[in-house]
């Protein structure tokens, strides 16, 4: 029943490490820049709000499919960039990343923006007080207590992000969507076959780590 | 304790650590603070006191600015006030704050809590910084709590943490906004022995609060706030015995009734 399971003609577990690879630096790159744009989306600076807010309407209201597309044919054929040479095949995996590093971290910016709201407004007070700055004040006190009550929402991102890296295969990155195209052409008998595969195979990677985060989560939410 | 109350009056203080100037301030249409001049001397204790929505919190949070405030000046120590950046940080470190809900640091331990501005913002060795911390909650009598969170504690346990951590700063000055009116009754007493001792070590403070018992044993001055203005300025004796406006008169019988 699993012949169409050639180990040896795909490299299923290849795949799927370029989608665990893909999801991985794509999580911590949005995470760094979602955090860097919430940090924006409250700063005193007009400019700063302005920059963010328009990012993220932007960013969140286009198809993923249309940002890593336009990486590719914007960024990389059109203008060149490779994000640090080697070849196509390199240059189409971090450009990928880039444009799910553009796309998730406005999501969050978003869960985390909802985090900082439970933070109470008079702790960042009490820390100004104290005569802290208003970047002090955000990672010494409203950060560390808006991370603890999104672990949950940041989980769900998470999930999200590692499903959706299946779009980066519209450009080529040899990740698991990529390889089940190929299989669906060549063991069309075996069509669902194929498809259960791959949807266990992201059941495999996504089910764990909610489960993780949710006991996370519960581990470091802030007593008040 | 009697001998902390001694008479000072309400002329020009003879050493001005915080002097606001004719301040005027709205929310909107709001005209919350209203020509204030007030000058607080080094070592004095002035209790701020007038009906809710007088502006009293107001006042206590130009004085940081954690307000800005429209016209007039503030100056401390000497220093008017900065805009934001470097200079307000270091300013606000001068002036302590003490909040009527404590904002406590909740995801910080009582001892984290009282050394973070010192690390921070002080720059004070790690070790020097936690010893400092350690004496000062044994001064406002938590230090057993030390490694517990805010959460743990009753709210008289953090109200004196609060206090311990704004102490930290050696402030000029500390303002206290209402630092009892979140307390339950039997924990009231346990604050204000606290901040009756810092009185009597000569700690400079204004203190928004209704606890006349406070304002007569360890106040030098009662300003009386009403609709924005200070309206009456007394000796606390003479201030909740013979109050000369009317609506101090007012604003004493209802207190006073219950
Ligand atoms: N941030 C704010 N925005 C608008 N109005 C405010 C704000 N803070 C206080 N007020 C208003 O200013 C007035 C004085 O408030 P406050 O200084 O808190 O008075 P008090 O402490 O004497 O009760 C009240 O009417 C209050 O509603
Ligand atoms: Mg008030």
């Amino acid at each position: 029943m699993f012949d169409f399971l050639d180990l040896e003609q795909y490299d299923l577990f290849g795949a799927f490490w370029v989608t665990v690879q893909l999801t991985l630096y794509s999580a911590v790159g949005s995470l760094v820049w979602g955090t860097i744009l919430a940090g924006m989306r409250v700063s005193p600076v007009p400019l700063m709000r302005g920059f963010a807010t328009t990012y993220i309407n932007v960013m969140r209201n286009t198809p993923l499919t249309v940002i890593i597309v336009a990486t590719s044919l914007g960024l990389y054929q059109t203008l060149g960039m490779t994000l640090g040479g080697g070849d196509s095949k390199e240059a189409g995996f971090r450009l990928a990343v880039l444009g799910f590093v553009a796309y998730t971290a406005t999501f969050v910016c978003e869960s985390l923006r909802s985090g900082i709201n439970t933070v109470p407004v008079g702790q960042a007070e009490a820390a100004r007080a104290l005569g802290l700055g208003f970047t002090q004040v955000l990672t010494l006190i409203v950060l560390p207590q808006a991370f603890r009550s999104v672990v949950a929402p940041l989980a769900n991102v998470l999930i999200a992000l590692t499903k959706n890296t299946t779009v980066a295969a519209a450009i080529g990155v040899p990740e698991a969507a990529l390889l089940m195209k190929e299989m669906i052409e060549n063991e069309s008998d075996a069509i669902f076959l194929v498809f259960a595969v791959f949807a266990f195979g992201f059941i495999v990677l996504t089910l764990p780590t909610g489960l993780l985060l949710g006991w996370v989560s519960k581990r470091v939410a802030v007593k008040r | 304790m009697t001998e902390v109350s001694v008479t000072k009056d309400a002329a020009p203080a003879a050493d001005p650590l915080v002097v606001l100037d004719n301040v005027n301030k709205h929310f909107g249409a709001l005209h919350v603070l209203q020509d204030i001049d007030l000058t607080i001397a080094r070592g004095e204790v002035v209790v701020v006191i007038g009906p809710s929505g007088s502006g009293k919190s107001t006042l206590c949070r130009t004085i940081n600015r954690l307000e800005t405030i429209d016209s007039g000046s503030i100056t401390i120590d000497g220093k008017p006030l900065p805009a934001e950046g470097r200079e307000l940080a270091r300013l606000r470190a001068d002036v302590g704050m003490v909040f009527q809900s404590f904002n406590l640091f909740a995801h910080k331990t009582v001892l984290e809590n009282v050394l973070l501005g010192q690390l921070k913002v002080r720059r004070t060795e790690k070790k020097l910084a936690e010893e400092k911390a350690r004496a000062l909650l044994d001064r406002v009598g938590v230090a057993n709590q030390a490694d517990k969170y805010p959460a743990q504690l009753s709210g008289g346990q953090q109200q004196r943490v609060a206090i311990a951590r704004a102490l930290a700063m050696d402030p000029k000055v500390m303002l206290f906004d209402e630092p009892t009116s979140a307390l339950d009754p039997e924990m009231i007493n346990e604050v204000l022995e606290v901040m009756q001792q810092l009185a009597r070590d000569g700690m400079t403070m204004v203190v928004v609060t209704h606890e006349m018992g406070f304002a007569r044993s360890a106040a030098n001055r009662v300003v009386f706030m009403s609709d924005g203005r200070i309206v009456e300025e007394a000796q606390p004796d003479q201030f909740f015995s013979n109050p000369r406006s009317d609506r101090a008169k007012d604003f004493l019988s209802k207190i006073l009734h219950h």
